[in-house]
């Protein structure tokens, strides 16, 4: 084999004293590290294979194995860092382009963690949650800004379709096909246990499904996979994908490798095929072209059903959701540029959009100012990492949020950020059978709901603090966050002051 | 009665079922010490074939042919659970040709030994199942 030029990032460390020769790690990591040598009793690893997913290291009953980042080192260079040296290494290597998934790992400021919250003291009292109603029910969907009566004077309460959430929180769109079928039945488990909603995702909606469908986001993407009337129907509502944060202004690719068997059956595409989504939708040019859709798809489902349009923050998120706010659209979910992916160009991840703290402010504000704020909820996501982010997106405007990293590190997920291998080692990205086994639904849709539910008595908590006893109060109340260590234009942009003011 | 129960569809063939059993019957307090070196002899077995496995320990019949075959009156059933006198016991296999399951085996002494569901050792709850990544063997009344 020629020279590649690359050292193992990782080293497998096996505490040999404890190791008992199980091979539990041997049989669990599907990069096939680790092997028992019969010559020597003792297990040996191949650390240039191991990509620290850290499914051994969960397994192993003595705890006899640590991964850790090796210290083989190249010149100290500021500018030329090591990873910027083997990035050229490996397409010098290759000629490809380099692929990565999940979020990027860039060290980019993170806004949610340069905000404070408020808490009353003295004079706006606090509120137990535990002992006062506290309510985090909410509703997603075109708002009435008037109160409209009927003719004998009584209030008129129909509204357009909406949304009903117990928790601000949503499960976003992983295709199945980039996620396995016990991840998805998971998603949708805990979604209907919770009383919120997870999405399809663009890869259809497995037969299987149906039965979830009252907690199902539909999501219809440019590649139109798995689309049809039933499909349609089948969800609470639906999600034209305009953009995904971690790949704004790209479409998407699955390879024919992995549509076999039911995710072909699912995608309405030959098996083998592979599953390319356009970067734009043909059929949208402009806001005009894009109501057209909003308006098919509300016309295919009776206006039954409120229509998302999820686009990623980019420069423009501001003047691009104005627009999507006055298309017919009940919906506006924005991704921001931390969002998880399957496989996206490493470049693209990296260095393409913008924080979503940022859009979220800019465009809540716009919306505002506009006074089209009621036309549409806003649903952000892009990296919420717990309750204290949405807490703060809630403050900047946000009507709920999106989740699907945490939702997967609940199920197992490590952030080993090799998901476009397809050999998930936790059962969640990849298709290969004896692998999908390893996440049991039930298993899994507890953890989730545990999460969610934990977090949902975290908000509560904060809210009373702050003598909030309803999201509604909360939602827009950037009195209650406090910048530090911002500079003024960034102050601005968040529209919330700086601590100590 | 509580029984430990199988559901191949999520066993994953990991083998840390048999692992934490011989653990659990060893008397000892650390894993490593208890099983360095050690050709373990745990009473679940994971069966494998073909992609398929399963982990199967003593079914606790309610009409148990391994304490019908016994020539020394070394299994009994007690509460409903088949438990074993290895005092008793001759070493006649008379149970392992009996048992359907092959849930009996030969300790390292050569008389046998059987899953007696945690009950003689200090796990408390089934070990095998406290073990189980995958929720693949259930410990629960049917
Ligand atoms: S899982 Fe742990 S104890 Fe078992 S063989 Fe691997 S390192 Fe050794
Ligand atoms: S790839 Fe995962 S399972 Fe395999 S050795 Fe590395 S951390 Fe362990
Ligand atoms: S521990 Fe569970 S998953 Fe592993 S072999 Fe035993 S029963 Fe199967
Ligand atoms: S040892 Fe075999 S026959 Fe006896 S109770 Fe257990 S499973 Fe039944």
């Amino acid at each position: 084999m020629a020279i590649n030029y690359l050292y193992p990032d990782y080293e497998v460390i096996r505490n040999q004293q404890r190791c008992i020769n199980c091979r539990v790690c041997e049989r669990q990591c599907a990069n096939e590290v680790h092997r028992y040598d019969e010559e020597l009793k003792m297990m040996v690893s191949d650390e240039s294979k191991c990509v620290n997913c850290h499914r051994c290291v969960a397994l192993c009953p003595t705890r006899a194995l640590k991964i850790v980042k090796t210290d083989n080192t190249f010149k100290e260079n500021a500018n030329w860092t090591g990873e910027a040296i083997t990035d050229v290494y490996r397409q010098a290597g290759t000629g490809g382009v380099l692929l990565a998934s999940m979020g990027t790992p860039k060290n980019y400021p993170v806004y949610w963690d340069r905000m404070l919250i408020n808490a009353s003291q003295v004079t706006n009292p606090s509120i137990d949650p535990l002992r006062e109603p506290m309510e985090t029910t909410t509703f997603l969907g075109q708002k009435s800004a008037k109160i409209r009566r009927n003719p004998d004077g009584s209030i008129n309460t129909k509204t357009t379709p909406q949304l009903k959430l117990s928790v601000p929180v949503m499960f976003s769109a992983m295709s199945y096909g980039s996620i396995s079928y016990n991840a998805h039945k998971s998603l949708a488990l805990a979604a209907q246990k919770l009383g919120i909603f997870y999405n399809t995702g663009e890869g259809g909606l497995h037969e299987d499904f149906y039965q979830y469908g009252p907690n199902t986001i539909v999501q219809v993407a440019s590649g139109r996979f798995g689309v049809h009337p039933g499909y349609l129907k089948a969800g609470a509502a639906i999600e034209i994908k305009m953009g995904q944060g971690a790949k704004p202004g790209i479409g998407g690719h699955l390879p024919g490798a992995k549509i076999v068997g039911d995710v072909s059956k699912t995608r309405m595409i030959p098996q083998g095929t592979d599953a390319i989504s356009p970067a734009p939708h043909h059929d949208i040019y402009s806001i005009e072209d894009l109501r057209q859709l909003v308006f098919m798809l509300k016309e295919a489902t009776n206006y039954e059903k409120p229509v998302i349009v999820k686009i990623a923050a980019v420069h423009n998120v501001s003047a691009i959701a104005s627009g999507v706010a006055r298309s017919g659209a009940d919906i506006i979910a924005i991704d921001g540029f931390r969002g998880g992916t399957g496989a996206a160009p490493a470049r693209t991840r990296d260095n393409v959009g913008i924080p979503i703290e940022l859009a979220l402010a800019c465009v809540d504000r716009r919306l505002r100012e506009e006074g089209i704020r009621n036309n549409v909820s806003i649903v952000i996501g892009g990296s919420i990492r717990n309750s204290a982010d949405i807490v703060k997106a809630i403050a900047l405007g946000a009507d709920a949020v999106y989740v699907a990293t945490s939702a997967l590190i609940a199920l197992g997920c490590h952030l080993c950020r090799t998901c476009h291998l397809g050999k998930c080692n936790w059962g969640i990205a990849t298709q290969r059978p004896d692998l999908v086994k390893r996440l049991n639904p039930e298993v899994g849709s507890e953890r989730l709901v545990n999460l969610i539910n934990a977090w949902n008595h975290e908000i509560k908590e904060m809210m009373g603090g702050m003598g909030i006893n309803s999201i509604e109060a909360l939602r827009g109340n950037r009195l209650m966050l406090r910048g530090i260590g911002l500079t003024e234009k960034e102050l601005q942009i968040l529209g919330i002051l700086h601590a100590g003011e | 009665m509580k029984r430990v129960y199988v559901n191949e569809q999520w066993c994953l063939g990991c083998h840390l079922c048999e692992y934490f059993c011989a653990f659990a019957n060893s008397g000892q307090s650390d894993m490593a010490r208890a099983l360095k070196d050690a050709v373990i002899c745990p009473r679940i077995k994971v069966e494998e074939h073909d992609g398929i496995s399963f982990a199967v320990n003593c079914r606790h019949c309610t009409e148990p042919l391994c304490v019908k075959s016994c020539i020394a009156g070394a299994l009994s059933v007690k509460d409903g659970l088949i438990v074993i006198d290895q005092d008793k016991c001759v070493g006649c296999f008379s149970c392992i040709m009996s048992c359907p399951f092959g849930a009996l085996m030969p300790s390292d002494t050569g008389v046998m030994q059987k899953c007696e569901l945690c009950t003689s050792n200090s796990a408390g709850k089934p070990a095998c199942v406290q073990g189980c990544p995958n929720r693949a063997i259930v410990f629960e009344e049917r």
